[in-house]
């Protein structure tokens, strides 16, 4: 695949004097899930906004499977999760559903196998104003899997579902990304989207700060590794002392360290032989990350 | 797009039962053309028309009234209160036009309208026809009523879709939709009413009024079931004002507006950041 099934140029958004987009380079090619994360008012959903051709774009170009947003063809290829889903309370899932297949063009049997994926089966048929926030966004879900959409943009998607919920969603997400969609995240969620993106994108006050794999992220960020040991009772103030870190409770000791020093660290904490019942290397998590790039200097 | 419009307009219908919209609209208006049936009974003998007739002068009067207001408040919460609920962004990530979310809507809204329009003034023709009070005259002229109802309720429902684009929450659609309605059933005929009384030279009275009374949908529909039917202006004594317009005008305005309304509203629509 040449052409990236989403392709964003040097996009720009103003809202009135103020720029909520300044120039977002970001290219995802079919397959690829890509987390997008930022600050609340970070440009996050504008930028999905754009992409969806729900708001104008003010500078540089945009273009989802080759096409303008909102043509079309770019609708008729994207799939979207707003952050906040709201169908019509009167209506049943199953009604609700319904209405996108008949507008996506695809047949009524599309329906039911789709609420059977995402777990609605039974709930197809009650009305959605006595749904739970989850049951509605799994149904938000299930109208974004119809039609084997080539781009699916999801905003906050995992809010207010459980955590057995949030493991089926990225499966669900794995799916979709298997089958060749291009798969754009936004959240909040940090944890859970660490084993599930193969990239990540930092939004910083509508500028684009970070767009590298998570390992990528973590050698360019240089972060401190963790080394937390556990110690033989009663030890822990002499080995912290010994290898010079911080005692963290009357068994723990913790070591910082960089990416290349953390073999020599491991050399010295073996050595002490008996005195350890137990290591644990903690490598910057996502959050680490994100709190990095989100706050300081401009990543680069 | 007949597929889409249909989609859309199909589920609307079911909201608007489910609401009870359709029970509400339909029990109203045939409670108050089953009551204007019966209180129209006394003054049948002294004019010589049928039953019929005088209930179908109390009905226009009243629809002019109620018919706008049922398709504000059916209407007016159209576009309004979807962006508020971010329906409208969803909707509109799929290939469907935002002229086709409106068409949709007004398809169900209009059945909506029709049902209680048709079954509300059918009731009354049935009961006259009962008791012997119809002919074949006034049941043309309900039968004139319901169609012109219907329009006049389609104008009403564009003026109310285009209205709830300006909005910016659905309360501030509702309050817009109430401010539509009292200017246009209430205040325009005060003011027309005041205009004329004030007319001492009778230009105002002989060039604009009837030009005014077109231009308002709900004159014009008040004229064209009052005045053109002989007998109903017999029964109203309205038939001077009728004579005065032409016939060809007063069905212009019936027509125009809600094509007119309606394409005011597709172009407000086309400017809403949903």
């Amino acid at each position: 695949m040449n052409t990236p099934a989403i392709d964003i140029q040097a996009a720009s958004k103003f809202q009135g004097k103020r720029q909520t987009v300044c120039d977002v380079t970001l290219k995802i090619a079919a397959g690829e899930r890509v987390a997008l994360l930022g600050h609340n008012g970070a440009g996050k959903t504008t930028l999905i906004r754009m992409v969806l051709g729900l708001t104008r774009i003010d500078g540089g170009t945009i273009t989802v499977d080759g096409a303008v947003p909102g043509s079309a063809h770019a609708r008729r290829v994207s799939a979207f999760l707003p952050e906040s889903v709201s169908f019509h309370k009167a209506l049943t899932g199953r009604e609700q559903l319904l209405l996108f297949a008949r507008l996506n063009g695809q047949p009524v049997s599309v329906v039911a196998p789709l609420l059977e994926r995402v777990g609605l089966a039974d709930a197809a048929d009650r009305k959605i104003g006595a749904w739970s926030k989850g049951m509605r966004q799994r149904l938000g879900l299930a109208q974004v899997l119809l039609g084997n959409p080539k781009v699916a943009l999801l905003d906050e998607p995992t809010s207010g579902l459980d955590p057995i919920s949030r493991r089926e969603f990225y499966g669900i997400v794995d799916e979709l990304a298997d089958g060749g969609t291009a798969v754009l995240v936004s959240s909040h969620a940090l944890t859970e989207l660490e084993a599930r993106t193969d990239r990540i994108a930092i939004l910083r006050a509508g500028n684009l700060v970070a767009d590298s794999s998570l390992a990528d992220l973590r050698t360019e960020a240089k972060l401190p590794i963790r080394v937390r040991v556990t110690t033989e009772a009663d030890q822990a103030d002499g080995i912290a002392l010994r290898l010079g870190g911080q005692r963290v409770n009357c068994r723990g000791v913790e070591l910082t360290c960089d990416q290349t020093d953390k073999m020599r660290r491991l050399g010295d904490v073996t050595a002490l032989g008996a005195l350890i019942d137990d290591v644990e290397v903690i490598p910057p998590s996502l959050e680490d990350l994100y709190r990095f790039y989100s706050t300081k200097g401009d990543g680069k | 797009m007949i597929r889409r419009i249909l989609a859309l307009s199909s589920a609307e219908f079911t909201i608007a039962l489910r609401n009870r919209w359709v029970l509400i609209a339909t029990l109203m208006m045939a409670l108050f053309s089953v009551v204007l049936t019966f209180a129209g009974s006394a003054p049948t003998g002294a004019l010589g028309v049928d039953h019929l007739t005088v209930a179908v002068a109390s009905m226009t009067t009243l629809s002019v009234y109620l018919v706008p207001l049922l398709a504000l408040l059916l209407s007016f919460d159209a576009v309004a209160g979807e962006i508020e609920r971010g329906g409208l962004a969803l909707l509109l990530t799929y290939p469907v036009s935002r002229f086709e979310v409106l068409l949709g809507k007004m398809c169900a809204h209009l059945a909506v309208l029709a049902l209680a329009v048709g079954i509300g003034f059918g009731l009354s023709g049935l009961l006259t026809w009962a008791v012997g009070g119809s002919s074949a005259a006034s049941l043309l002229s309900l039968g004139n009523l319901v169609w012109s109802a219907i329009l006049l309720g389609a104008t009403f429902l564009a003026v109310g879709y285009a209205a709830s684009t300006l909005a910016k929450s659905s309360g501030a659609a509702a309050g817009l939709a109430i401010g539509i309605w009292i200017v246009f059933v209430v205040i325009y005929d005060l003011a027309l009413l005041g205009a004329l009384v004030a007319d001492k030279d009778g230009v105002f009275t002989s060039q604009v009024f009837p030009i005014a009374l077109v231009a308002n949908p709900a004159d014009a529909f008040r004229v064209f079931n009052l005045a053109n039917s002989e007998s109903v202006a017999l029964a109203t004594g309205l038939g001077g004002t009728g004579k005065s317009i032409s016939l060809f005008a007063i069905l212009g305005s019936m027509f125009v507006w809600p094509v007119a309304a309606m394409a005011l509203a597709r172009f407000l629509m086309r400017r809403v950041e949903p």
